[in-house]
């Protein structure tokens, strides 16, 4: 037995200074589901940091990065949760780039992360409920929480001089937490919540919801949904019977699928994402415009960043062990070191191969605080002549 | 002025949504009920086989659609109607060949017919997926409103908008014409009345000389025509997605069951009870009270359920009717 521990402590402290090994991480994304039309965009930003740390053959002594992919349906946390274990278990991921909605991701990270020790970083998962989640360090977004968005909407609808407002959001963790939140903050400003009620997604007809929405009445309708489920058919509706002109649309409703389906029609709605502004985002659209995808997508760039950490962490700390990585995560993303933009990866992993300190700012103006999510900066845009504009950051 | 306000608001949220919903219930209820009354079990696959009917006008919509075919104003999905409801007869007749008629030929129980229907149930809905995918589908073409909210309130002056879309009246048209139809059919031919002596007493009707299987071809068909039409009806109005159908199948018992099961008028007139009901129950009435009664505003919302609760009322209207009146409102057979 002795010599068993040792034996095992020993290959334990050789793991670390290993020579290149092939490291595999996991994309877990809703690739099916309420959210799939932003899932490649997504998986394509997360790729490319990938390429860009492989091309460059710097990591960790010319390790190679593959990736694997679990669809986490958004929705189904059951199909999630074993979709999970199977990328971890079966295929021995090191770190994953996922989940991609709250529930899902809370349900994966409780029941495999956790329990089998892997990084998780969530380019997309927004709840409040993941800010103060039992995590074991293990889990980190670059997205803000949405505590953060409701206040931003809070703030945009004062500013516009709305006072009133319905608000219906998609009956699960990210709809809940983003409408609670934003009705506290609205509501300490000054405004007020005629009505705040749940719809569900997968009905073919919203015509009851939109009725009791339209009965309480508001300036405007906030729709905290998803733009490829309920929240699409909550605007139609509502379109349809007159109920509302003005929408407010946060960032699951907020993708290119929207102008597609509506532009013409919601003049003047406005809303915002999660999407920082700068140099970092430019650079990031450039890369993904040559790579063939759009990178304006809603948190593709967010994925980038996730992906992006998780190698620079590696290559900080000299291991891809998820229980020694994980505490370099903080130290590469934030200050002090050299600012880290897309497309310098290579550069990065330079400076740590060197000795140096990095601080990752990537295409997010990444920046952790709390417990390990981003700060935020939202973009809000606004339908002008049957188009999406960006009006402002804040 | 808010009389009239109180009016418009009460047709555009209550009653033209339930009026269309009812008519696409009480067109699937009058399938169930009619093979209920004639083939002696609830077919627990009419909500999938509806939805399997309506992919298949779905697909030959897009075919018209790609010849540049269409109605001007209305849905080109009226010109796929007639071919979709002949493959799905084709289909339905099939089955009944390969599953239904083993059991009706060992004069099996209801009850085994109603578990095979479930075994046909997923067949159907897998079809379905297999054919179309399991994406949501919208194939409304033509124009979208009758009446539509700005051009109304513009006209009439008043603070309420109403809407009123083409599918909407659309389905209230075909459902009467539909109604017509069948009562005319089941009235008035020597196929329809045969069909009705056949429901009402079987060994009677074969004494007299009724051939059974003619019979059960023809309703079949019949069915098959009323789950198109209503599944067709039901996308165009909503839209299509591959499960809504299944979720559709607990109002259409309770309506079919509320009218009494075997009898045709008790569908139609279950059909509107269950749609109304499950709307006014819904429908926070606090904008129209406020408008008949100004001076009295109450801090709720005047809803007696929230919406996520919708099938909940047809729950209780099937429980209510099972306690005080097992036959239905129009003395159907009892379930």
């Amino acid at each position: 037995m002795k010599k068993l521990l040792l034996a095992t402590a020993a290959t334990a402290l050789t793991v670390g200074a290993a020579a290149a090994e092939d490291i595999k991480l996991g994309i877990a994304l809703g690739f099916t589901g309420a959210l799939e039309s932003l899932a490649p965009p997504m998986e394509a930003g997360a790729k490319m940091a990938i390429e860009e740390v492989n091309e460059s053959g710097l990591l960790l002594d010319g390790s190679t990065v593959s990736t694997v992919n679990a669809d986490t349906t958004c929705t189904d946390a059951a199909a999630a949760t074993t979709a999970v274990e199977r990328i971890v278990t079966a295929e021995g991921v090191k770190g994953i780039v996922g989940g991609m909605c709250s529930g899902e991701t809370i349900a994966t990270l409780e029941k495999v992360a956790l329990p089998n020790g892997i990084v998780m970083i969530s380019p997309s998962a927004t709840s409040p409920a993941l800010s103060t989640i039992e995590d074991n360090d293990l889990f980190f977004r670059t997205s803000p929480s949405d505590a953060r968005q409701g206040e931003v909407m809070a703030n945009i609808l004062m500013d516009r001089g709305i006072q009133t407002v319905a608000v219906t959001y998609t009956n699960n963790d990210y709809g809940k937490g983003l409408a609670d939140s934003f009705q506290a903050a609205y509501e300490a400003a000054g405004g007020t919540v005629t009505v705040n009620s749940a719809h569900d997604d997968d009905k073919a007809d919203y015509s009851a919801e939109v009725g009791a929405l339209a009965a309480a009445g508001g300036d405007a309708l906030v729709i905290a949904g998803y733009v490829d489920k309920g929240g699409s058919g909550i605007l139609r509706g509502a379109l349809d019977t007159g109920a509302f002109d003005t929408f407010v649309f946060p960032d699951g409703m907020v993708s290119n699928a929207l102008t597609d389906r509506f532009a013409s029609e919601i003049e003047g709605s406005f809303g915002q994402n999660p999407a920082a502004e700068g140099e970092g985002r430019d650079k990031y659209i450039a890369m993904a415009e040559d790579a063939g995808f759009d990178g304006s997508e809603a948190f593709s760039a967010e994925a980038y960043d996730a992906a992006a950490l998780i190698l620079l962490s590696m290559a900080a700390s000299g291991s891809s062990d998820p229980a020694t990585y994980k505490g370099s995560i903080m130290d590469v993303a934030n200050e002090p070191g050299e600012k880290i933009l897309p497309g310098e990866l290579g550069k990065a992993l330079e400076i740590i191969n060197g000795g140096g300190d990095v601080d990752y700012v990537g295409a997010t103006a990444v920046e952790l605080v709390g417990a390990g999510e981003s700060a935020g900066v939202y973009r809000e845009i606004e339908f002008k002549d049957g188009a999406m504009e960006v009006v402002g950051y804040r | 002025m808010d009389i009239l306000n109180a009016l418009v608001a009460f047709l555009n949220f209550v009653f033209i949504p339930a009026a269309s919903y009812g008519a696409q219930l009480a067109l699937g209820a009058l399938g169930v009920t009619l093979i209920y009354g004639i083939l002696r079990f609830s077919n627990f696959a009419h909500g999938d086989t509806m939805a399997f009917g309506t992919a298949i006008v779905i697909i030959l919509t897009w075919g018209l659609q790609g010849l540049g075919v269409n109605l001007g104003p209305l849905p080109t999905a009226l010109l796929a109607l007639p071919l979709g409801i002949a493959l799905t007869a084709l289909l339905v007749l099939g089955t009944d060949r390969v599953v239904y008629r083993f059991y009706r030929v060992n004069k099996s129980a209801p009850i085994i017919m109603v578990m095979a229907s479930v075994g046909v149930m997923f067949v159907m809905n897998g079809l379905t997926r297999l054919l179309i995918g399991v994406d949501d589908q919208i194939f409304t073409d033509g124009a979208r409103f009758v009446i539509d909210v700005r051009s109304f309130r513009d006209w009439s002056g008043l603070d309420e908008g109403l809407a009123l879309r083409t599918t909407q009246v659309l389905t209230l048209v075909v459902a009467v014409l539909v109604v017509w139809a069948l009562f005319r059919f089941l009235n008035r031919t020597k196929s329809g009345k045969a069909m009705r002596a056949y429901s009402d007493n079987e060994d009677l009707a074969l004494l007299s000389g009724i051939e059974p299987e003619r019979v059960v071809r023809i309703t079949w068909i019949i069915a098959a025509a009323l789950m198109v039409i209503a599944g067709t009806l039901y996308g165009l109005d909503k839209s299509f997605g591959p499960f809504n159908y299944f979720q559709m199948l607990l109002p259409i018992f309770a309506s079919a069951i509320v009218g009494g099961l075997g009898n045709p008028v008790g569908a139609i007139a279950g059909g509107f009870l269950v749609a109304f009901s499950e709307v006014a129950v819904t429908y926070p009435w606090r904008k129209i009270v406020g408008y008949l009664a100004p001076d009295w505003q109450p801090d709720g919302l005047l809803q007696l359920l929230s919406t996520e609760y919708k099938f909940a009322v047809s729950f209780m209207i099937l429980i209510a009717v099972l306690l005080f009146r097992p036959t239905g409102l129009f003395r159907g057979k009892s379930v």
